[in-house]
């Protein structure tokens, strides 16, 4: 693998670092970002190229910060961009697609695509054992991915995470630490950790490798669409980082004649007991307020977004919205997306789908737009959320009569030749 | 009023390399004060300018945000502990 890292850059005062595990700038705590050799990397990328790659996220390689060949979570990425026409029609979309990453390997979540990359990285620097903050899905994901590379791990989750979370963490054993707290605790709390431990913390000191792994579903949509950029896209939010590094992936491909340049209009969701995003926004304010979370959206349940500057930027550059979704409104967009679609996700699906449908009445999309709404997690895992909102089976014996006593249909006795023919 | 405060990794360079140091004072802007005048350089870190703490510095008073609590007038008292956070983390 060719060089194309040239160093870390703070995204605010432009310093520079050279590429190890620092996150935030000395000089003014802004975010440190990878500073590419895009000269170099323009020299060997194209589609041909990305073709002849594996079907992963490695196929991206030239633009994912690891100076060397991945070494863990070789099977990420390349989820099916769905072609959701029944969903479509109801909300006057010709060509609604669904970026199902609920079937992401191998942990059911987007979190495999910045895991992957963050942990091949971190086993670049020499680190033995790795951790991180989580509200579920990035927990799971390191534990597994950890697992696989044999090294030591440490996953810190609030204490109320749903079972499912929970148990996906504790099958691959590593050391699951509950906190007494929220996710910005559980955050604040592996900050200081970070600083005291040579422990590789995905989301902290590694993170600005980390998140760019995120770009891969921007290079994935756009491969998938025939190599173009959508006209909308609708991303879930919680730090706000995967909605803007879905931008960065779509210019970075533009920048490197990967696809036309082509405007995308970035809408984004959140919930609304969670919504310090999409409240600013609402207000018109540059800054994010911190909020403390009540929303079943656990895995978007971020009061104090670390991306939120960026990605209220990111919405005023490319005329993009932001939106926000009750809780009934987010299982009401879960079940919307599972019987449509037969896709079903989590509960920040519900809050995309929900925020989706908002702004399909708000009259954001034109009927022929490519719109594309990213759906980040697994339902199997937040079952709480929508036990009390789906329906119960029918019990009956184990015999014909058991079943007519509940069922008598007037198919019966009929050939499939004739209740076709009405 | 002696109150302990923790001092991140990027900013360790100024207090020679502590992680904890004690410091008097009644609040978090005093507090901000005396930090510059026993470790000098530290205040421009965590304050722009206009002397406003920056956007992507978080400080905790006993692990509650001073945003949720009075700002940079937020008191502080014998015993307390304050903690100094990078806000870029986590997501």
């Amino acid at each position: 693998m060719k060089a194309k890292i040239k160093g870390l850059k703070c995204r605010e005062c432009g310093s520079d670092y050279k590429a190890e595990a620092v996150h935030v700038c000395e000089f003014c705590f802004g975010p440190l970002e990878v500073d590419y050799d895009y000269e170099a990397i323009g020299k060997r990328l194209s589609r041909k190229s990305i073709q002849a790659g594996p079907p992963s996220l490695w196929r991206y390689a030239d633009l994912l910060p690891i100076d060397g060949e991945p070494t863990v979570g070789l099977n990420v990425g390349m989820t099916p961009l769905v072609h959701a026409k029944n969903l479509g029609r109801k909300l006057g979309l010709n060509h609604l697609y669904v970026k199902n990453d609920t079937v992401n390997h191998p942990t059911l979540s987007f979190k495999d695509r910045v895991v992957s990359v963050a942990i091949s990285r971190a086993r670049e620097f020499g680190y033995q054992t790795v951790a991180c903050a989580s509200t579920g899905n990035l927990a799971n994901s390191v534990s597994a991915h950890a697992a696989e590379a044999g090294l030591g791990c440490y996953v810190f989750i609030p204490a109320d995470l749903e079972a499912g979370k929970v148990l996906g963490n504790l099958i691959y054993n590593p050391t699951v630490l509950s906190v007494k707290g929220n996710y910005d605790d559980v955050n604040r709390l592996c900050s200081e950790i970070a600083s005291e431990y040579p422990w590789a913390f995905v989301n902290i000191n590694v993170r600005p490798y980390y998140a760019e792994g995120s770009k891969t579903l921007a290079f994935e949509t756009a491969e998938q669409l025939g190599w173009r950029a959508p006209d909308h896209v609708v991303v879930p939010m919680a730090s706000g980082s995967l909605y803007t590094k879905i931008k960065k992936g779509l210019a970075e491909f533009t920048r490197l004649g990967i696809i036309d340049n082509h405007p995308t209009r970035m809408h984004g969701a959140q919930a609304t007991g969670c919504s310090p995003i999409a409240m600013a926004f609402e207000e018109g304010r540059n800054f994010v307020r911190p909020v403390k979370p009540d929303t079943i959206a656990k895995s978007l349940a971020i009061g104090n977004p670390a991306d939120g500057f960026y990605a209220l930027k990111t919405a005023a550059e490319s005329d993009g919205r932001m939106g926000h979704v009750s809780d009934p409104e987010i299982v009401e967009g879960i079940k919307l997306l599972a019987e449509c679609e037969g896709i079903f996700a989590e509960t920040a699906g519900g809050v995309t789908i929900g925020t989706l449908k908002k702004l399909a009445a708000a009259g954001t999309f034109h009927k022929d737009d490519v719109v594309v709404a990213y759906i980040t997690g697994n339902g199997l895992k937040t079952q709480e959320a929508v036990r009390d909102h789906v329906g119960k089976p029918v019990e009956i014996s184990a015999n014909l009569a058991g079943f007519e006593e509940k069922f008598k249909l007037e198919d019966k006795g009929r050939t499939l030749q004739e209740r076709a023919a009405g | 009023m002696a109150v302990s405060v923790r001092i991140p990794a990027p900013l360790r360079k100024l207090t020679g390399g502590l992680g904890d140091v004690t410091v008097d004072a009644g609040n978090v802007a005093t507090l901000v004060d005396k930090l510059e005048a026993a470790y000098p350089g530290l205040k421009a870190r965590l304050c722009d300018d206009s002397g406003q703490i920056r956007p992507f510095v978080n400080i905790y008073v006993n692990d509650e945000d001073i945003r949720f609590l009075k700002g940079p007038d937020t008191p502080v008292n014998d015993g307390d502990s304050v903690s100094i956070v990078p806000a870029i983390a986590g997501g």
